[in-house]
């Protein structure tokens, strides 16, 4: 169990449970017809019932029902046949109703949890709950438009009522580098089972931790602080790390912690204390009335499970009995489609080669074409076709370097490895006689180096080598070439 | 062209039958009742707005459609609506300054069915602001006078539509009700106004007062009206999630069916020391009238009935608080001027709302807060709970079950508006059958010594709307209350 050693030597015992929220991977908002858009102009996402015009009532949107049971599944959480929504109640301009729907005290899903890596290996963080809610809008305080004045606050209402799912650990994660794991977890998940794109940087993924320290294990917990804003998983732990050494130092002098809510400041790169929310809030949650309870039936459970694709350590595991190397198999399921793309590949060439190749030239070509690993099926060159490729290289028809230049020409070109290869006179030079004639041109023009060679610095030798490599683009096969350069120092009499 | 002249205004069913049979057009039935409104309104107010040119332009579409072979079974019947439902083109302001000026973009389903059987819309009619209240007089933009005596309420909070009806403007309005706002105004003014069970009316496009309680329903002269009506209203909406599935059936088939071979219960609860003398002796009536139907007359026992108002102000509130939560200013109506989020929030809900809707709104939020909400709102939802387990069990021993529909007729304007308490109990006998979300009915079951209506209410089980209209149409062949004028539009 890990700890902070401090310059007293006292040891701090930090706890730490996380709230994620997620937003849900639907086509409309979770009451609402509107769709659901990032980056459109203000407000043109919104309907009379988002916006809360009196006389409209939500409508549950049943994909985001399932894609929560999806998640619950794959965390091994229990789901509940009989949940409900309540409403939360409180006033804000970006909140149109004046109350958020939300589970509350009857949530989808319960227990469950989410496998982390840690350095005394892995350990599983477990869940106190799953819920479904919906999201409220923006408030624009510093408007950016110039015939707005300062004062005036815009509102755009967009993401109100967009499906959320509220993700919360136990209070079991211990150090801010399990907390990023856990986090890294979760989004690798949420991705590969399609429940989110889990996009931290466009808000579709939020993370609040609550973090309290203690001075032994056997003692009760501290008192707790939340700390938000926290939109990378980098900043998650940087600030778990800050809290925790704040909070130890106060002990240290003798403090007491304060209940309170922390945002993270990524400038000072310190939590600080979020001003205007001191005060406790009663939300008045109760049951709402204008949805009934969510009932699933078993017909909904097997077509929440049917959907259900294969677990991102499932699959990873599956990789390394396949023989890919471990670094790779991580790579490779860090998205779906990428393993996807993988797998079809490996499933018509060598499974080393095309990790290899994967994980390598293809996943530098996407980054350089901007596609994410989410997108790797739509890479240009299909798995088909790199398959190809790396049949040719597999039974030495082309030189790896030569593979990298027909990858680099099939992206922007439908034609398949071997037509490239031809049309490019990039297969290899197996003829000997071609390879002595260059042999003996590079001898016979370059006397300094022979003398050299013949001298006893034999090393010299490589230097040809690399001459003759250069000279016929790489294609020639390093063996042979080295052969042909031995007959020619040989025939070469000065 | 040579109108018939009209003797007396004629009801949903005869005025369907003769548009849609050729003898008369939406237009002239339109004319007529424009001409009626125009005639009367100025002593009753019923109606917020009369939207003549849209009415005609519906009424036009009408001909259209039957002179194009549709069977329309409201065809050409004029409706005044309660100003809390969405007509297309129509402002819905609930008599509400806080909604002044709201318009909404399409129909409530409610109104849309009624526009699709050929109705038309003949305009708004008043009510209590957000339909909180029992006399119409918290509308805030004006009173409605009882056709039965001009100085009187004419109930709430369904005030305008039931006084519609009752100065025969229309044959019907439609009305809301969350704790009896259809029944006690109808009972008020002598007409008769169903509540459905909870769900079988959309709410789609009804302005929210408490969503586990709010139902649309009709107010008509006679039963067999409400039935037409509201088989055009009620059925499942993919827009609203609390709307129930279960086919309507035949309710209009059904109050003509008698109901001899019945048992009616007659509400134990209802028959205490100190009930009004005209209400009590017409019980009296009541019960001779259902044995001369054929039915068994029997006394049952609802003991929580008795708690029914003190849950509803909870549970009713409660709902209200949250669901007037979103009249901010922000988005639609009036908006305060202010300098900061706070006073924006306090300036336009001071300057918006009525002195009782701030009331609501102030009981409903105390109700759910921390430290109060296990003792008000939890033990008013377990009570609700109770409650309807009362109703089954009295429903295991009889097929309807009959009670009061006021506990006095129609007090005097302005008599209650300083005792809030005193207002609250006018609703003591319709609240239980909104709390258990039953199906109810008030019919006028005679006159008092005064000469004002009385009205006898009838409730059913959940969803047995057919079993209620033949109770109902069985009752009222044998009650045969007057139809002349009522005396103030005499
Ligand atoms: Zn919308």
């Amino acid at each position: 169990m890990s700890s902070l050693e401090t310059p007293e030597r006292t040891r701090v015992f930090p706890v730490i449970g996380l709230e994620v929220h997620a937003q849900l991977q639907t086509r409309s908002k979770m009451f609402c017809p509107c769709p659901v858009t990032v980056g459109d102009e203000a407000n043109a996402a919104t309907c009379p019932i988002c916006l809360a015009f009196p006389g409209t009532l939500p409508v549950l949107n049943r994909e985001a029902v399932t894609l929560a049971m999806r998640l619950a599944l794959a965390t091994g959480s229990e789901i509940h046949r009989d949940s409900r929504f309540s409403r939360k109640n409180y006033f804000y301009p970006d909140l149109p109703k004046g109350y958020q729907i939300t589970q509350y005290d009857r949530p989808i899903a319960t227990g469950g949890g989410i496998e982390i890596d840690t350095p005394g290996g892995s350990r599983t963080i477990r869940l106190t709950r799953i819920h479904l809610e919906e999201d409220a809008g923006k408030s624009l305080h510093d408007t950016p438009f110039a015939d707005v004045p300062s004062t005036v606050s815009l509102v755009d209402w967009n993401r109100a009522g967009v499906p959320l799912c509220e993700i919360v650990s136990e209070p079991e994660v211990r150090t801010a580098e399990e907390a990023a794991s856990y986090l890294t977890e979760l989004r690798r998940l949420l991705r590969f089972i399609g429940v989110s794109d889990a996009d931290m940087e466009k808000g579709n993924l939020r993370c609040d931790a609550n973090v309290s320290v203690r001075l032994s294990e056997d003692e009760p917990f501290g008192t707790r602080v939340e700390i938000k804003n926290l939109n990378s998983i980098r900043f998650v732990a940087k600030a778990i790390e800050h809290e925790i050494e704040r909070q130890a130092e106060s002990l240290r002098r003798g403090e007491r912690i304060v209940l309170e809510t922390r945002l993270w400041d990524e400038k000072s790169s310190r939590t600080v204390p979020m001003r205007g929310k001191e005060e406790a809030q009663d939300y008045r949650y109760f049951p709402e009335p204008d949805l009934g309870a969510l009932r699933i039936d078993d017909a909904w459970m097997s077509e929440a499970a049917a959907t259900m694709p294969e677990l991102p350590r499932a699959r990873r595991a599956r990789l390394l009995a396949a023989g890919v190397p471990a670094s790779d198999a991580e790579t490779l399921t860090s998205a779906r489609e990428l393993a996807d793309y993988f797998e079809q590949t490996a499933a018509l060439a060598s499974t080393r080669l095309a990790a290899n190749w994967v994980t390598g030239e293809v996943l530098r070509w996407m980054k350089e074409r901007r596609i994410s690993a989410e997108d790797a099926l739509s890479f240009p060159v299909s798995p088909a076709r790199l398959a190809g490729l790396l049949r040719m290289l597999e039974a030495g028809e082309i030189s790896a370097a030569s593979g990298k230049e027909v990858l680099a020409a099939m992206i922007d070109s439908p034609a398949e490895a071997a037509a490239l290869v031809t049309e490019k006179g990039l297969g290899r030079i197996s003829d000997a006689g071609e390879l002595d004639r260059v042999a003996s041109e590079i001898v016979a023009s370059s006397p300094g180096q022979v003398a050299l060679y013949r001298s006893g610095k034999t090393a010299t030798f490589g230097w040809f080598v690399g001459q003759v490599m250069k000279r016929t683009g790489g294609r020639a096969d390093p063996s042979s070439v080295r052969e042909a350069i031995t007959r020619a120092l040989e025939t070469d009499n000065g | 062209m040579d109108r018939p002249a009209e003797a007396e205004p004629t009801g949903v069913l005869e005025t369907a039958a003769a548009v849609a049979g050729g003898a008369r057009s939406a237009v002239q039935v339109l004319t007529e009742a424009l001409e009626r409104v125009e005639a009367g309104d100025g002593r009753v107010r019923a109606f917020l707005e009369v939207t003549s040119a849209l009415a005609f332009e519906e009424a036009k579409s009408v001909d259209a459609r039957v002179a194009a072979g549709e069977r329309l079974p409201l065809a050409g019947v004029p409706i005044a609506v309660k100003d809390n439902l969405w007509i297309e083109g129509r402002r819905a302001t609930c008599a509400s300054r806080i909604l002044q000026g709201f318009r909404p973009s399409e129909d409530a389903t409610a109104v849309a069915r009624l526009r699709r059987a050929g109705a038309v819309f003949v305009g708004r009619t008043n009510m209590d602001e957000f339909a909180m209240g029992s006399s119409t007089e918290n509308s805030s933009v004006q009173t409605t006078s009882n056709p039965w005596d001009l100085t009187r309420i004419p109930g709430g909070s369904s005030g305008g539509s039931a006084a519609a009806v009752s100065a025969r403007f229309v044959p019907a309005a439609i009305g809301s009700d969350t704790g009896g706002s259809i029944r006690q105004p109808a009972a008020c003014c002598g007409v008769v106004g169903f509540k459905p069970t909870y769900g079988r009316v959309s709410r789609f496009g009804l302005v929210a007062f408490a969503s586990s309680l709010d139902q649309v329903g009709p107010l008509t002269r006679n039963v067999r009206d409400a039935a037409r009506v509201y088989s055009v209203i009620a059925g499942e909406d993919p827009r609203d999630s609390t709307s129930s599935p279960e086919p309507v059936g035949d309710p209009e088939g059904a109050s003509g069916r008698g109901f001899a071979g019945k048992t009616v219960g007659f509400l134990a609860e209802a028959e205490v020391e100190g009930l009004d003398p005209d209400v009590a002796r017409n019980l009296g009536d009541l019960k001779k009238a259902f044995r001369a139907a054929g039915a068994t007359v029997t006394t049952v026992s609802v003991p929580r009935a008795t708690a029914a108002i003190a849950i509803y102000y909870v549970v009713a509130s409660a709902e209200a608080s949250s669901n007037l939560a979103r009249f901010d200013g922000v988005r639609y109506g009036p908006r305060a001027e202010a300098s900061d989020l706070l006073s924006l929030y306090v300036e336009t809900r001071t300057s918006g709302f009525g002195a009782e809707v701030k009331r609501r709104i102030l009981l409903g939020t105390f109700a759910l807060s921390a430290g109060y909400h296990e003792a008000y709102y939890e033990r008013a939802m377990s009570a609700r709970q109770l409650l309807s387990e009362d109703f089954d069990r009295a429903f295991s021993r009889v097929d309807a079950l009959v009670c009061p529909s006021i506990p006095t007729p129609a007090f005097r304007l302005g008599e209650k508006t300083e005792d809030p308490l005193s207002m609250y109990l006018s609703d003591v006998f319709t609240v239980p059958a909104s709390l258990a979300g039953l199906p109810a009915i008030t019919l006028p079951s005679g006159l008092s010594r005064e000469g004002l209506p009385l009205g006898v209410q009838i409730l059913a089980p959940r969803l047995a709307e057919e079993a209620l209209f033949a109770a109902a149409g069985a009752l009222e062949r044998e009650i045969a209350f007057p139809q002349e004028l009522p005396p103030g539009m005499a």
